[in-house]
């Protein structure tokens, strides 16, 4: 089942200049009780959108945003403990299709890469760039460029490399994902499982 | 030949295909579902017209959303129902294996894998949960994974991994007394960070954590999720063995009808039985990482070094020992000092004497029996403080009935607790039991995030003594001051 291509993207930037924003942060428990996984947008960072009497926290970032924006930069060890993909669901949910951190939890990681959410880790100095320009400028435009693993301000012409491997790459430039890969290797998996069995 | 590590040697034998320049097909032999991360797994499969590949491999409990007193009438909370009708009836029509609620294997999916004798030695074990680490106590590849990569598990018995680094933790020496297993952890973490083992797997070794029995190195492993590794193993000996012997689903113990174990009674089958199991420990005895393998990082510590510990932030590795202070916050140190305005407590502050309002000792952190005779050793001819809820969940239904054939039931009785009903319970407040604004919790789980136990709710992390400590003081207490 294929998800949106990605290939370049050019967006205003929503920026939260945190450490170890968890997914408890991100999406709460109390909202992981759906069993699809559409709609968990309205919830995303909902503990810091809303003080405990549901009013707007107007000073939260996302408050403050266009909602039109699809790139997300956070502070190091992005999406940290539970291994909820709500997460990743919540954030694509909400519209963002990139996130940039100089540093992403493990498991987040792979479940953004399997919801076509692109994680972009950059330098700590080049992440330290986009904050300080964000935050001079009232604002940021960002430019992805997935072709060419290249990340760039193009108001500064200021630009990374970041890492993705060709198999991932490829995947989200065409829309695959990794359960269709699988399932045409099942072949090769059964081969495996006698394989094993004999070796016991 | 090249020395290798008890890692390699499983990730090595469980490698179906590997992709150039990507990752490598993983085969998973123990796949563990729950309520909370399995649904939208199934959507999947349906949509896709793909039916679950080994339907033996993967086993199926409710934990997360389930009440914790009154497991015999149905769920109220019709959210938290919901999730569970669709595990029973997914697995119903999939052909899995489900410990629904109330059944005498049901509990906390880390908890009951090695109860039950289904997670084993040298295995892949993979579960939409972050704590699956808990598994690789036993010397076990287990790690926590998503919901999309659930689908792919049930879908094709394997995932799409990339071979993670590798750091050897080793503690050597004699703890100290009243230091455990959750100490040791709450400390290494404190020195490595949150982030300290991301894009690593772990293996601890050392004298320290060869000494700790089984349940003990299960709240080690549990726990290195907490410094962003995948996973924590330990490689098994003895102690593994001994713990494994006999269980339901243990090799040699195949005769099992309904979820009962069926007696071996036929002479003729004894044999057949010891063989088997003899057959898997042989096996089993080769899990041990050669002399002069490599690590990509080491880092070593000594178990003397160790205090009661507990957590005055809002990560796990914002620890302290109980009798200390909280540490000063630096000025560009936003972290720290945000996390204290969240905790409403104040750098320099002697975290001790603090007051507490609830106390949960459960999860699958500190679960577990043993957790449950450190809580009743200390409270043994003590009253729970007045002013303290206490929340004491065993992690499995085995656990809840060991702990009554104990009679450690009756010692919490009489100290003013009660014990509830199994389920992750207030860890991650996805029931009723959640920590209010404002309070603050001694929790023996592995989450203190801000809002994890409840909207506002402030947790201190500790393990059972210190936690039994603070419910009959009502106030953070060091347990040594009570022993």
């Amino acid at each position: 089942m294929s998800y949106r291509k990605f290939t370049i993207e050019e967006s205003w930037a929503v920026t939260l200049p945190e450490e170890d924003l968890d997914t408890d942060q991100i999406i709460p428990a109390r909202f992981l009780k759906t069993t699809i996984r559409e709609g968990f947008g309205e919830n995303l960072f909902y503990d810091r959108r809303f003080n405990s009497n549901g009013e707007v926290i107007k000073e939260f970032v996302l408050n403050r945003a266009k909602g039109s924006e699809t790139i997300l930069v956070a502070g190091r060890n992005f999406g940290c403990g539970s291994s909820r993909e709500h997460a990743a669901w919540a954030l694509a949910d909400w519209g963002f299709h990139v996130v940039v951190s100089s540093f992403f939890a493990d498991i987040f990681r792979s479940n953004a890469l399997n919801n076509g959410l692109i994680p972009v880790q950059v330098s700590k100095r080049f992440l330290g760039k986009i904050f300080e320009y964000s935050e001079k400028n009232n604002g940021i435009t960002l430019n992805i460029n997935l072709m060419d693993k290249e990340i760039s301000i193009p108001a500064t012409g200021e630009s990374e490399n970041f890492e993705i491997n060709s198999y991932k790459q490829n995947c989200l430039i065409n829309g695959y994902d990794d359960i269709d890969y699988l399932a045409s290797n099942l072949k090769e998996i059964e081969e495996y499982e006698v394989f094993k069995l004999s070796s016991l | 030949m090249t020395p290798k590590t008890l890692f390699d040697k499983i990730w090595e034998s469980h490698i179906v295909k590997e992709i150039d320049g990507g990752p490598s097909i993983l085969y998973i032999d123990r796949h563990f579902i729950h309520e909370v991360t399995s649904p939208q797994a199934f959507g999947g499969l349906k949509r896709r017209g793909l039916k679950v590949f080994r339907p033996g491999k993967t086993f199926a409990t409710c934990d997360h959303n389930v009440p914790t007193i009154n497991q015999h009438e149905p769920i109220k909370d019709p959210l938290s129902a919901i999730p569970v009708e669709e595990l029973r009836k997914n697995t119903a029509e999939n052909g899995i294996k489900y410990f629904p609620l109330g059944d005498p294997s049901n509990g906390v999916v880390h908890i009951i894998g090695p109860e039950l004798g289904l997670t084993q030695c040298g295995m892949t074990v993979v579960c939409g949960d972050s704590h699956t680490s808990t598994h690789g106590a036993l010397g076990n590849i287990a790690f926590g994974i998503g919901t999309s990569e659930v689908e792919m598990v049930l879908a094709t018995q394997t995932l799409l991994q990339t071979k993670p680094k590798q750091m050897l933790i080793k503690v050597d020496g004699r703890l100290k007394n009243c230091v455990g297993a959750k100490d040791v952890i709450l400390y290494i973490i404190s020195r490595l960070g949150t982030s300290g083992g991301t894009g690593h797997f772990l293996e601890f070794a050392g004298t320290t954590i060869e000494k700790l029995s089984m349940e003990e190195r299960m709240t080690i492993c549990n726990m290195s999720i907490e410094m962003g590794a995948r996973g924590g193993l330990i490689a098994p000996d003895n102690t593994t063995f001994e713990y494994l012997k006999g269980r339901e689903y243990s090799p040699g113990r195949k005769n099992i009808k309904k979820g009962e174990i069926v007696e071996q009674s036929e002479k003729g089958e004894q044999g057949e039985v010891g063989d088997e199991w003899n057959k898997a420990v042989e096996s089993w005895s080769k899990l041990k990482s050669d002399p002069g393998c490599n690590y990509d990082s080491i880092h070593l510590f000594s178990a003397e070094e160790i205090e009661p510990m507990i957590t005055y932030g809002t990560n796990p590795s914002m620890a302290i020992p109980v009798n200390s202070a909280i540490p000063k916050a630096q000025p560009k140190d936003s972290g720290l000092s945000r996390a204290l305005d969240y905790m409403g407590l104040e750098p320099g502050e002697k975290i001790a004497g603090h007051k507490v309002d609830y106390v949960f000792l459960g999860s699958c952190t500190n679960g577990r029996v043993e957790d449950f005779r450190a809580f009743a050793s200390l409270v043994k001819g003590r009253q729970k403080a007045p002013q303290v809820t206490a929340w004491l969940v065993p992690g499995s239904k085995r656990v809840e009935k060991q702990i009554e054939e104990e009679g450690l039931g009756e010692i919490l009785r009489k100290a003013g607790f009660e014990v509830r009903q199994p389920g992750c319970s207030a860890c991650l407040g996805m029931n009723d039991d959640k920590v209010p604004p404002g309070k603050y919790a001694v929790s023996t789980s592995n989450r203190n995030f801000e809002g994890r136990q409840g909207p506002g709710a402030r947790t201190l992390l500790a393990g059972p003594l210190v936690a039994a400590a603070a419910a009959v003081t009502g106030v953070i207490t060091d347990p040594r001051e009570l022993i």
